[in-house]
């Protein structure tokens, strides 16, 4: 534990002063005592809740888990006989690899036919019609992908049964998959010299099983208790009380209040880091995220299960250390990130700084840039959100990251264009991660005279190549399909507000495809097509691209030796390691982005102080 | 063993780069143009695509007077194909230069190996008829005689004779040393002297396949093969380089459309791309990736350590448990004389009396150490032997004793059994008594030498095993680097426990056999360590084999050679220590150059990004941070920094980063220190200073 721990106490400590600081002296600090609180307790909250979670989880990965077992087992062999699975069987990487592909790949296709067939389904109240070809394939691809990338409006495009029927299946089998192949991964860093890695079938029925449904189940019951929607019934037609002239005119008395199965969606929206809204308005929906509470425990959510993936981590390798240097990683990267945020969107908008208005917060009003953020939230929790939802690949949205300031809007850019590691997905942040370890290993191995390591196995061509192929494929993606869409009439007529921010709406939608986030920034008008058609590709590309290489990275590593460790062993628990570690992500990020960046929202943000 | 071997001597101490070496890779640096020879270095295969292409450019320009849009002058993009052709010229001159530092030291070694006239019989018998050939005409399966005074005309093993060899020639020792038919000690060198005696040599290598040879192509570079730890570091440098490649490609279409955008300036121009592109590929480990390699090799040669691969000195770096040969590597090979056990009845000081007499002119390190015992305790001064009339009887390896005839008196020294048959000879017989003692001194490890008068035995002079100096200190270095280290002695397990405690080692193996060595060797790897070790003897072969780095003695069978991956022409096993540093420096400084590179790629975007976009998005002018000149400079200086920076660390790519032992961490901390900040930081004010000096110029 030692320096790990002694750089926590340190920590801690200097935060406890700046706070006590932030209290003494208001007004003296860039963010306010209560904007500092509010992300002290939230981490508090997510690291409480994340420990014995992660500890749970190894042992669901590793097949021991008495209690919940008990109750569930015959469900889980009842489900594995019916699909003709034997349990003992272990695959190897590229069995495990195809197992996931075949099964993902059916999860696009029903979800397209399901959607292709809404008009003639029942569960349709709203008697909507299917949605077009390109729509659904999109749809299809993004759910499947646990990008959730809306090209749709929920309530208006979907019925009831393609929502829990096609989106909430797939919201927990994205998941599922996600922790599958970071489970594949885990055993093929712990076991020694075999070639499997493990039965796909198994680890996904028990994450389903022994994981997800029990927490879904646990946290839709709180939403609901907090007002959150979860009914079959049509949507009921309200009249106004007093309707503006306009719409009087054409002969409308009233109008429908979107309702439906919103709770059970929404909780597995936000464990999963699926991130899909039932409502177009995702979590700024009042029926999707009704309260304060409702607000922070889905912002808890959203980071829960990813957190609690590093503690699991930790227990596998037994190396409890091992976890938390990545979580610290996590933490290091979003903390100053969401800081940097809330401070910004706490400013006025530049233009509007000079006019006689007051932007200051108060308790009757909220301050700073307010432009496309919910009143309830205010300016500190839409960025503490988008910070949040970014870094996880959530995507789910309570404010327009369209309507940041340029600063602003620049950080859930760039903590997805980091390659939603921090966080991340369920069970995809933290591969990624370990992608960026190994980059990091080979550096430090190299620097302190040795093969590189990572965690007794050494690092060869082979790991070498794939972890490239990890990091690259994403990165790849987001410029290559950027540079089209900037290129073509079809990518540029589609944009919202031509120049830098036109810029950064396409910039934000590859990004978040391609790295499975699912966020939009909006502005663009990305029902085309193109977009479509350029965004599902992307979206399969950002996920599988990535997953293959990483079964193969963990097919590999299961066939070395483990080297035991020594003093000549470079420690990857050390502060010194994270920091590395982090300058590594900084640097692989910045470099091949800074570019785009620069061309995008640094350029607004200098034209409004130089016009 | 003196000082300077036990420290570290990498740190090369002969000039960097001496006159005809620059010639020649001044030479080499246009002839590694040839593309097919830049294949192999696909960073730097980029570099030269992008100058040429940029030469096109530049050419087009000048004919038709203004560069292509986005560009600047036709004169700006002729400064930076030059910039560019040079970057690629540095690189290759890096290579020549390490190539060259390795011919020279290979030609070092091959002057040693004259050409000398050599006897071959027609078959294995002193009687046998003989030619007089050129030593370079002699095939592998010839018989050679060689008597005292002759060069061993090749590297081969006896098969009849016994003679002391002076090895001083490749081992820089002079004390000659026995070599015999059969047993370990059959191998000879070429180029070694035969001092007293004949022997007969079977020649092992035909001419040009030697080991010698074999290294020497290793270290010229031709046939250099890329090792593991070179192939991921490629995987990371291509992966890089890819992503660069994308970034340039991608701003293309992003500026254009800024410009379509805004109405205002022009795209980024494809001279500004490929400089942007050759600043941010990782040039300068890719450039001196490949010298830093042969440069390794090099100071293996250096260190008179011949390896059969790069992957073998790669290896040396992983090491982390060592097999350690007691006798020669933690104490020294000879023993020291510290205590005489007179005979019953003699006098401790007539023992010590005669001893003296006996060693005096016994230049043996065995027979100095009883002069200075003699003198330490009794005040016996060193007397002028020839004064006193005595002759000399030197040690042969027939009799196994030396001593010496004065007036009337013989005085011998020497193993137990050939001082009883000299004394039994004489009439005499060694008592019971002195049989215990002989006895005792064995029992402790120690080694009994027996010194008898005539037919009367004085006593016995113990000779103990001497712990290295020093070697404590390094073994405790070994530990603090997480290198674990095992001593193998054939000692019994008490002996080999005072001995393993009084040199600090971590373990030992005692009574050890080859088959017990190989045991513990595959015992340590099956672990997961990565073992290195030392032999000479043909039974030492398999665990040679076995060992992931196997130093071969050079004074050791063939077969020792055979199996292992390196040969220490020295035969000094304690080499084996400073193989490992090299090892480790080797990889160490491929680390510290790549953290280097990459970190100097955030300075270059500030230095180009505001300049590109200068007239596009004219407020971007707020990064550029560093107040450079104008646009066209700001990009120049990035250019011709990312050149210079290259020659820079030549030095540091040949010597390679100071390596010492010390745990991982602090090894990092520091080289992150120095590598990564000082990356991140160093070219802010170079590319400022070269700004500064292009506008004083008024060069664009």
């Amino acid at each position: 534990m030692d320096t790990l721990v002694a750089a926590g106490a340190v920590l801690s400590l200097l935060l406890l002063v700046y706070l006590f600081f932030c209290a003494a002296f208001p007004g003296e600090t860039l963010v306010s005592l209560q904007s500092n609180l509010t992300v002290v307790v939230y981490i508090a909250l997510v690291t409480a809740l994340a420990i014995p979670l992660g500890l749970y989880i190894h042992r669901v990965f590793f097949g021991e888990v008495p209690v919940v077992r008990r109750v569930l087992d015959p469900v889980e062999t009842a489900l594995l006989r019916l699909a003709g699975v034997q349990k003992d069987t272990a695959m190897d990487w590229k069995k495990y690899a195809v197992s996931v592909l075949v099964f993902n790949g059916a999860g696009v296709v029903l979800l397209y036919l399901l959607q292709r067939f809404q008009s003639n389904l029942p569960l349709n109240p709203g008697q909507l019609p299917s949605p077009s070809r390109s729509l659904a394939f999109n749809t299809a691809v993004s759910f499947v992908t646990n990008t959730n990338w809306q090209a749709y409006s929920g309530e208006t495009t979907l019925s009831y049964l393609v929502q829990m029927l096609g989106l909430t299946v797939q919201n927990f089998l994205s998941a599922a998959t996600g922790m599958a192949v970071l489970a594949a991964l885990i055993r093929g860093i712990v076991q020694k010299q075999t070639s499997t890695l493990g039965n796909f079938w198994v680890d996904l029925v028990r994450i389903v099983l022994y994981v997800l449904l029990p927490l879904s189940f646990l946290f839709a019951l709180f939403l609901v208790a907090n007002g959150v929607v979860q009914t079959l019934d049509p949507s009921p037609l309200t009249s106004w009380i007093s309707p503006s002239p306009s719409v009087g005119e054409m002969g409308a008395t009233g109008t429908g209040v979107a309702l439906g199965p919103v709770a059970s969606q929404v909780a597995i929206k936000q464990l999963g880091t699926n991130g899909g809204g039932f409502f177009n308005a995702n979590s700024a929906h009042p029926f999707e995220n009704p309260t304060a509470l409702s607000n922070l425990l889905q912002m808890v959510a959203i980071l829960l299960l990813p957190a609690s993936l590093c503690f699991t981590f930790g227990a596998a390798v037994k190396d409890k250390r091992q976890g938390i240097a990545l979580f610290s990683t996590m933490l290091a990267l979003f903390v100053p990130a969401a800081l940097y945020c809330i401070w910004v969107e706490s400013q006025p908008h530049p233009l509007l700084a000079g006019l006689p208005i007051d932007h200051t917060a108060s308790q009757l009003m909220s301050g700073g840039n307010m432009e496309g953020k919910e009143v309830r939230f205010g300016t500190d929790l839409s960025a503490l959100w988008a910070t949040a939802t970014t870094a996880a690949s959530s995507g789910s949205v309570n404010a327009s990251h369209d309507s940041f300031l340029p600063m602003g809007g620049m950080v859930p850019l760039w903590m997805i264009l980091l390659g939603e590691i921090v966080f991340g997905g369920v069970g995809s942040g933290l591969y990624g991660l370990l992608a960026y370890v190994l980059v990091a290993v080979l550096l430090a191995g190299l620097m302190v005279g040795r093969t590189p390591e990572y965690l007794g196995k050494k690092i060869e061509a082979f790991e070498m190549k794939m972890v490239s192929l990890v990091i690259l494929i994403p990165a790849c993606t987001v410029l290559v399909a950027t540079a089209v869409a900037v290129s073509i009439p079809q990518g540029t007529s589609a944009v919202g507000n031509p120049g830098p921010h036109g810029f950064t709406e396409v910039l934000y939608a590859f990004a978040s495809a391609a790295n499975n986030n699912g966020s939009a920034f909006g502005g663009l008008t990305a029902n085309g097509t193109f977009y479509t058609t350029s965004i599902a590709i992307a979206m399969w590309i950002g996920r599988f691209g990535v997953i293959v290489p990483v079964l193969a990275l963990a097919g590999s590593l299961a066939k070395k030796k483990t080297t035991p460790p020594g003093l000549g062993t470079l420690p990857t628990h050390s502060t010194l390691f994270v920091g590395l570690l982090i300058g590594v992500i900084l640097l692989v990020g910045a470099l091949t982005f800074i570019p785009a960046l620069a061309l995008g929202p640094v350029v607004e943000h200098l034209s409004f102080t130089s016009p | 063993m003196s000082e300077r071997e036990l420290t570290n001597s990498n740190s090369a101490r002969r000039p960097l780069l001496p006159m005809p070496i620059f010639k020649r890779a001044v030479v080499g640096a246009f002839t590694k143009l040839d593309p097919r020879k830049m294949v192999k270095n696909p960073v730097m295969l980029v570099v030269e695509v992008g100058s040429a292409f940029t030469t096109v450019l530049a050419i087009s320009a000048l004919i038709s007077g203004k560069a292509e849009p986005g560009s600047g002058s036709a004169w700006f993009v002729l400064l930076v194909a030059v910039w560019l052709w040079f970057t690629v010229l540095f690189a290759n001159f890096a290579e020549a230069v390490a190539e060259g530092r390795g011919k020279a030291q290979a030609d070092s070694l091959r002057s040693a190996r004259k050409s000398v006239k050599a006897r071959r019989l027609a078959e294995a018998r002193r009687d046998a008829s003989i030619t007089e050939v050129d030593s370079a005409n002699l095939t592998a399966g010839a018989f050679v005689l060689v008597e005292a005074g002759d060069v061993i005309p090749g590297d081969g093993e006896i098969v009849e004779g016994v003679a002391s060899v002076n090895e001083s020639a490749i081992t820089g020792e002079s004390a000659p040393v026995i070599r015999e038919a059969g047993g370990d000690h059959s191998s000879v060198t070429g180029g070694t002297r035969v001092i007293s005696d004949w022997l007969i040599v079977k020649i092992t290598q035909n001419p040009g396949e030697s080991f010698l040879d074999r290294m020497i192509g290793m270290v010229e570079g031709a046939k250099r093969r890329k090792t593991p730890n070179e192939i991921v570091l490629d995987i990371l440098l291509a992966g890089l380089t890819i992503v660069f490649l994308l970034v340039t490609a991608t701003l293309y279409p992003f500026s254009k459309y800024a410009v379509s955008s805004t109405g205002q300036g022009d795209p980024v121009g494809l001279t500004v791309l490929v400089a942007l592109l050759v600043c941010l590929i990782p040039t300068t480990i890719g450039g001196l990736l490949s010298a830093i390699g042969i440069a390794g090799m090099d100071r293996m040669i250096q260190a008179n350590v011949l390896a059969t691969s790069g992957r073998a000195v790669e290896a040396a770096g992983d090491v982390d448990v060592l097999l350690l040969d007691k006798t020669g590597t933690i104490t020294l090979g000879n023993r020291q004389a510290t205590e005489f056990i007179p005979a019953p009845g003699v006098e401790e000081k007539d023992l010590a009396d005669a001893a003296q007499l006996a060693s005096l002119a016994d230049e043996t390190p065995e027979g100095r150490s009883i002069v200075v015992l003699a003198k330490e305790r009794f005040g016996l001064r060193g007397r002028d032997v020839t004064a006193l009339g005595a002759r000399f009887v030197p040690f042969t390896a027939q009799t196994r004793m030396s001593g010496v005839d004065l007036n009337d008196r013989q005085i011998r020294k020497g193993a137990t059994d050939a001082v009883e048959r000299f004394v039994t000879n004489l009439g005499g017989q060694v008592s019971a008594e002195v049989k215990k003692q002989i006895h005792h001194v064995a029992k402790d490890g120690a080694t009994p030498l027996v010194v008898a008068q005539d037919n009367r035995v004085l006593g016995v002079v113990r000779l103990k095993d001497i712990v290295k100096g020093g070697i404590k200190a390094r073994f405790s270095e070994m530990r603090n680097a997480g290198i674990v280290t095992v001593m193998i002695t054939g000692d019994n397990a008490v002996t080999a426990a005072a001995i393993a405690a009084e040199a600090g080692v971590d373990d030992y193996l005692a009574n050890a056999t080859p088959e017990m060595k190989l045991a513990r060797i595959r015992d340590y790897q099956s672990k997961g360590h990565i073992v290195a070790m030392t032999g000479d003897g043909t039974n030492d072969a398999p665990a040679l084999a076995q060992a992931d780095v196997a130093v071969a003695m050079g004074t050791g069978t063939q077969a020792a050679k055979e199996a292992g991956n390196m040969v220490d022409l020295d035969s000094n096993p304690t080499k084996l220590l400073q193989v490992v540093e090299i090892g480790k420096q080797m990889l160490m400084t491929r680390g510290a150059l790549t953290t280097f590179s990459v970190a100097n790629d955030v300075s270059k975007y500030f230095a180009i990004i505001p300049a590109a976009f200068a007239a596009t998005y004219p407020s971007l002018g707020k990064l550029n941070i560093l107040h450079l000149h104008s646009p066209a400079s700001a990009i120049l200086s990035a250019v011709i920094f990312n050149a210079l920076i290259l020659v820079a660390l030549i030095p540091v790519a040949l010597r390679g980063v100071r390596y010492r032992p010390a745990p991982a961490a602090e090894l990092l901390r520091h080289n992150l220190l120095v590598y990564g900040l000082g990356g991140l930081v160093l070219p802010f004010p170079c590319i400022k200073l070269i700004d500064m000096i292009i506008a004083a110029l008024r060069l664009v």
